[in-house]
């Protein structure tokens, strides 16, 4: 039994460091199709787009959003902002009264059912040709949307387009490490693209072709992860999604651990579910790197992880239990052999050359992130935040998602 | 729409690259635990040197002063080898050179006891030995406490000779020992202290008095030869 336990870990650990090659691999194979423009641009031709911005109990927020779309450089006439108060309990809807001025912003108000119902209020009353989301927790470069219209102009194939989204201003220790983790996303999303593999297209300004949602109907509730669910659905039906590495799209992001640890939980536990629900995309050929990358990368990762917490826990209860021991038959005392450090007893097992190959990899996925956003200032300290603080808290927020997932299920099986 | 494409080269040539960089990794790995073999083979010639020539030493000048006899192979030399081992087999597999390593390694401390032995009834040195035997075949937490208690007395009493034996060692000197001192393998921890063998944990206290009183009894011995030395005299 221990062997096979033994042998899952190097298989754990084979896969991981199989998912980072397979994106360095593309990187490598695409990174002269990575075009990072400075200053503004022109299109041939100004579709309409409606940008809808979702808001509940964001009073503090909201206003900076929309502004952020007002400032955007696109032809007032082609750009629409649908503000849309989800029942908030706070002073939003008074807040977004101050934008009915403007010609292209609507208000409107509703009862609280959530963020999907909101966007599908908008969904229902836009004409435009092409639609997209803002949450009220993010603002967006002046030149964000142009660069992604032009996604759209270069190939008539894409369907949605999502952008770069970069952490606002990071103060806590959290959100400088949340600042790392972003960067690389902006790497590995490119990725994804290339691949024509992408699995979420995210709240802050995914611009979406309105006949997708014509042709496959609105958003669901899908366990809290609407924009998880809409990407899945759109690779189901072969609809392209392509990302666009320097739109800028700066979003807050959780500032404790306890805000963070809600999020992710959400965030899990929307992908193991959206897979349940969509599991037959699975090893498909026919849905492409979408079904034999993206999805087994994340199943990969978040069994993985898993299996190598539990086993850090495990070999931590061993050397506790024996160091326990110890104290009980020769009370405190260190025994001469702990002053004279011996590099004889360095573990340089194959797992420690491993871990490095793995952190270098991770380490310059984040680098390469940085350098796609444009973002010149290398930060090791966020990097270090990163590594320590996910590497402690992530598996906590993996195991709770499979925990709630396992425990919602329970009630079907009887 | 040509990156879309299905590939399945690229999965096996990713395949090959992370092979590769594993390979890589045990390769890394293997080079530092051969490194660290060669490490224990080394501390083990310089052991057994130092023992053949304490004993072609002691042989040589058996008939002269014991003044002569210079002998520096020391406990903690032998403790830390045995340290290294331990530590070899659990982290470097049980391979065929550490396991070898782990024979030699017994066989060096028979020696080492028989050689001690000797010199100190001969030369009048204050020694006490303790044989212990232990198992690794079976979780056993009794071991691990005895092995701490005899490394607290070792560090307390330089002069305390600890040779440890796993019951499982395939060596014919051994298995001779076992014999011996009649030890089974469900009564271990074992030790032997003065022909006296105890088995089961025995905390520190007791093994002190006992340790303490083996000094006296070594001590009182050579007086008494050298008393018999006199009086043939």
């Amino acid at each position: 039994m221990s062997a096979v336990i033994n042998s899952l870990f190097y298989v754990f650990l084979f896969l991981s460091l199989y998912v980072q090659v397979f994106l360095l691999v593309t990187f490598i194979e695409n990174r002269k199709k990575i075009v990072i423009r400075k200053g503004q641009i022109k299109l041939s031709h100004y579709p309409t787009v409606t940008v809808m911005v979702p808001c509940w109990n964001e009073e503090k927020t909201v206003a900076r959003t929309v502004e952020s779309l007002l400032a955007m450089n696109y032809p007032k006439d082609k750009l629409t902002l649908f503000v849309i108060d989800d029942g908030s309990t706070d002073s939003t809807w008074e807040v977004i009264q101050q934008f009915n001025k403007y010609e292209n912003v609507r208000t409107f108000t509703k009862e609280n059912g959530g963020k999907h119902t909101a966007l599908n209020l908008g969904l229902k009353e836009t004409n435009s040709e092409f639609v997209a989301c803002l949450d009220a927790d993010s603002f967006a470069d002046p030149e964000s949307l142009i660069r992604i219209m032009s996604y759209f102009e270069a190939n008539p194939d894409v369907m949605a387009v999502s952008p770069s989204v970069i952490v606002e201003s990071p103060q806590s220790l959290i959100q400088k490490a949340q600042k790392a983790e972003y960067d690389m996303s902006v790497y590995i999303k490119k990725m994804l693209g290339f691949l024509g593999a992408i699995h979420v297209t995210p709240g802050p300004l995914t611009v979406f072709k309105k006949k997708v949602f014509d042709d496959l109907g609105p958003y669901r509730k899908a366990h809290n992860t609407e924009d998880m669910e809409i990407a899945y659905r759109m690779q189901k039906n072969g609809y392209k999604i392509e990302q666009c590495n320097d739109a800028y799209i700066y979003t807050n992001t959780p500032k404790t651990v306890k805000k963070l640890f809600k999020q992710r939980v959400r965030w899990i536990y929307g992908f193991i579910n959206n897979t349940i629900d969509y599991r037959r995309l699975l090893f498909k050929k026919k849905y492409g790197h979408f079904s034999f990358f993206t999805v087994p990368a994340g199943i990969v990762s978040i069994v993985s992880a898993t299996y190598l917490f539990i086993r850090m826990i495990n070999q931590f209860t061993v050397s506790a239990q024996s160091k326990i021991l110890a104290l009980q038959t020769t009370g405190i005392y260190l025994p001469e052999s702990a002053y004279n450090f011996d590099l004889y007893f360095f573990n340089t097992g194959v797992l420690l050359f491993v871990t490095v190959i793995l952190f270098v990899l991770l380490i310059t996925s984040i680098i390469i992130g940085k350098w796609m956003s444009e973002d010149r200032r290398l930060s090791p300290l966020n990097i270090l935040y990163f590594i320590v603080i996910y590497s402690v808290v992530a598996p906590f927020w993996l195991m709770k998602a499979i925990y709630n997932t396992i425990f919602a299920q329970k009630p079907s099986w009887r | 729409m040509e990156n879309n494409k299905f590939d399945w080269r690229k999965y096996v040539l990713v395949f090959i690259i992370t092979g590769m960089l594993f390979a890589t990794a045990s390769y890394l790995s293997n080079y530092f635990g051969n490194k660290k073999v060669k490490e224990l083979r080394d501390i083990q010639n310089t052991i057994a040197l130092d023992i053949l020539s304490s004993e072609t030493q002691y042989a040589l000048l058996s008939e002269l002063s014991c003044k002569n006899v210079n002998y520096s192979a020391l406990s903690g030399e032998l403790a830390e080898l045995g340290n290294k081992l331990e530590w070899g087999e659990e982290n470097l597999g049980q391979t065929k050179e550490v396991d070898f390593l782990r024979k030699y390694y017994a066989l060096l401390q028979i020696k080492d006891y028989l050689l001690m032995k000797k010199i100190t009834a001969r030369c009048g040195e204050q020694y006490a030995f303790v044989l212990y035997f232990y198992t690794t075949a079976e979780n056993c937490s009794e071991c691990e406490r005895t092995g701490l208690v005899l490394s607290k007395l070792r560090e307390k009493y330089p002069e305390l000779r600890v040779y440890s034996f796993d019951y499982s060692t395939e060596l014919s000197a051994v298995e001779a020992m076992l014999r011996i001192y009649k030890i089974e393998d469900t009564k271990l921890p074992a030790l032997v202290l003065d022909d006296e063998v105890l088995t089961g944990f025995r905390p520190f206290e007791e093994l002190e008095t006992k340790i303490q009183k083996s000094f006296n009894l070594e001590t009182k011995e050579v007086v008494a030869e050298e008393d018999k030395q006199k009086a043939g005299e």
